[in-house]
């Protein structure tokens, strides 16, 4: 009895065990599919989309002005100089902080936090429009 | 020829006015040359007047076009005549072109218009031409023969059978990058009334043609472009001088085609990128443009402006008035056949600014 209780206990830790090992191995770093990268870019192109709609809208200020108004295709946004010293500013930022300066002035609205989905989408949109520009931080 | 200050204070009289608004002291030459007497005329455009709300408008934009007819109007001797080069509403409403009517109403002179598709595509040019004029025209003066242009149409499907209602014709067309907008051009219709207008021009009459898009294809994404612009070219190739100024691009451009000089007028609203920078796309930018010098966002007037122009020679020669920056010259030179700046057209000239990426 108490022999049987042991297998038994043997046996589900074993498969347990066995399950956690099967686990580990389908969270390996190097085991994702083509599957997995079509998702991947969808997930990441679906944000991108998101900030194209932003960038286009008149929701981020209070004057009904748009950023591509400015920025066409976000075109002169040059996110690849970023961080970079901003000499108006005098000390240097992220392209974040450019972005809300943008938001805050021409646009005449209140700042996004830096961790806002809505910052994220906009420098997603932002830098995929420069996809292939080789970065430059600093530059001017 | 320059003026020194104290000359331009006496002969304007002006002290104060010239303190507040400073202007390029810029004396006109009224020599007179040939057959065609010395006179300019001045050049606004691109005023993107935006309704927020009732009598709310985007202030930026609003003191953009109340700096350059504040500034224009200090300008001595007066220009013969002003030109407004289109988009003088950010979205065709009514609310916009009576208050950017009102403000132009400050200008002192005879003022023209050019109609841009920011005017036109809510309701197709009809309150237009009721406040304003005919879309398309021309006139004569001192020797010179103008044609206004309405280059802003394009296809019929696309502006009659495409959009659930005419204020989204207009955002469409009103967003600059739409991959859904339509090319420029000026039309059939349009082309034939052009032919006919300068079969009564001598050869040797030069002609300025006013148009709000380029009559030429730099790049088509934005449309800085007007599809059918050789066939409008084709109808200025018999004139020994021929020039075409046109808005919309709200940067410095220009370029010789043949016997065309093509030169384009600076926004008073807001600057825009060269489309070089835009780094997915290629594009056709004259190579002989210097290029404007980059904008500083933090000084909102800065890389938008006006202009005036002088036709001594029968040819123009653009003075830009740029607020917080180096007012620019680019004028035709006979030597070369072509338009130059007058201070950066060599490559050793040139200033960091003026590089865009």
């Amino acid at each position: 009895m108490r022999n049987s209780r042991f297998f038994k206990s043997a046996c589900l830790a074993a498969l347990i065990g066995l399950g956690f090992l099967a686990i580990s191995f389908s969270i390996q770093a190097d085991d994702f599919t083509e599957g997995d990268l079509k998702r991947w870019n969808q997930e990441f192109m679906s944000v991108v989309a998101t900030g194209e709609k932003l960038f286009h809208s008149s929701e981020l200020g209070t004057n009904k002005v748009s950023c591509d108004q400015c920025h066409p295709n976000a075109a002169n946004t040059h996110p690849e100089t970023y961080p970079k010293f901003q000499q108006q500013l005098g000390r240097v930022i992220t392209l974040s902080e450019m972005i809300n300066w943008c938001i805050q002035n021409p646009l005449e609205g209140e700042p996004l936090p830096l961790d806002d989905a809505k910052m994220t989408a906009l420098l997603s949109y932002i830098t995929w429009e420069r996809r292939g520009v080789p970065l430059a931080p600093g530059k001017h | 020829m320059s003026m020194n200050r104290r000359a331009f204070l006496k002969t304007t009289g002006a002290g104060l006015m010239a303190a507040a608004f400073p202007v390029s002291l810029v004396k006109l030459a009224f020599g007179g040359e040939g057959s065609i007497p010395d006179f300019t005329f001045g050049y606004i455009s691109d005023a993107h007047i935006q309704q927020i709300k009732g009598t709310q408008f985007v202030r930026n934009w609003d003191m953009g076009l109340i700096r350059a007819v504040r500034e224009a109007n200090l300008l001595t001797p007066r220009p013969d005549f002003f030109m407004f080069g289109g988009d003088l509403a950010q979205l065709g409403k009514k609310e916009e072109l009576d208050h950017g009517l009102e403000i132009m109403s400050n200008l002192r002179g005879k003022v023209r218009y050019v109609i841009g598709e920011h005017d036109y595509y809510l309701d197709l040019g009809k309150y237009w031409q009721e406040k304003i004029g005919p879309l398309y025209y021309s006139f004569d003066h001192k020797g010179v023969h103008f044609v206004v242009l309405n280059s802003i149409l394009t296809y019929d499907k696309w502006t009659y059978e495409t959009w659930p209602s005419p204020m989204d014709r207009m955002l469409a067309m009103a967003r600059l990058d739409n991959p859904k907008g339509s090319p420029f051009m000026v039309g059939d219709q349009q082309i034939a009334w052009l032919k006919k207008d300068l079969a009564k021009i001598k050869q040797n009459t030069p002609v300025v043609v006013f148009s709000h898009s380029p009559i030429q294809k730099i790049f088509k994404p934005w449309n800085f472009w007007t599809q059918d612009a050789e066939k409008v070219q084709a109808l200025l190739k018999p004139f020994e001088k021929a020039t075409v100024i046109y808005g919309h691009v709200h940067q410095i451009q220009y370029n010789q085609i043949g016997n065309i000089t093509f030169q384009a007028v600076m926004a008073t609203a807001w600057p825009w990128p060269y489309p070089e920078s835009y780094s997915q796309l290629a594009n056709c930018l004259p190579k002989i443009t210097v290029p404007m010098n980059r904008a500083d966002p933090f000084f909102e007037r800065d890389a938008t402006g006006w202009q005036f122009v002088d036709m001594k020679s029968g040819k123009t020669a653009i003075h830009y008035q740029l607020p917080d920056n180096q007012n620019r010259t680019v004028a035709y030179d006979a030597a070369t056949g072509k338009p130059q700046d007058m201070k950066y057209q060599d490559y050793s000239r040139r200033i960091p600014p003026q590089t865009h990426f």
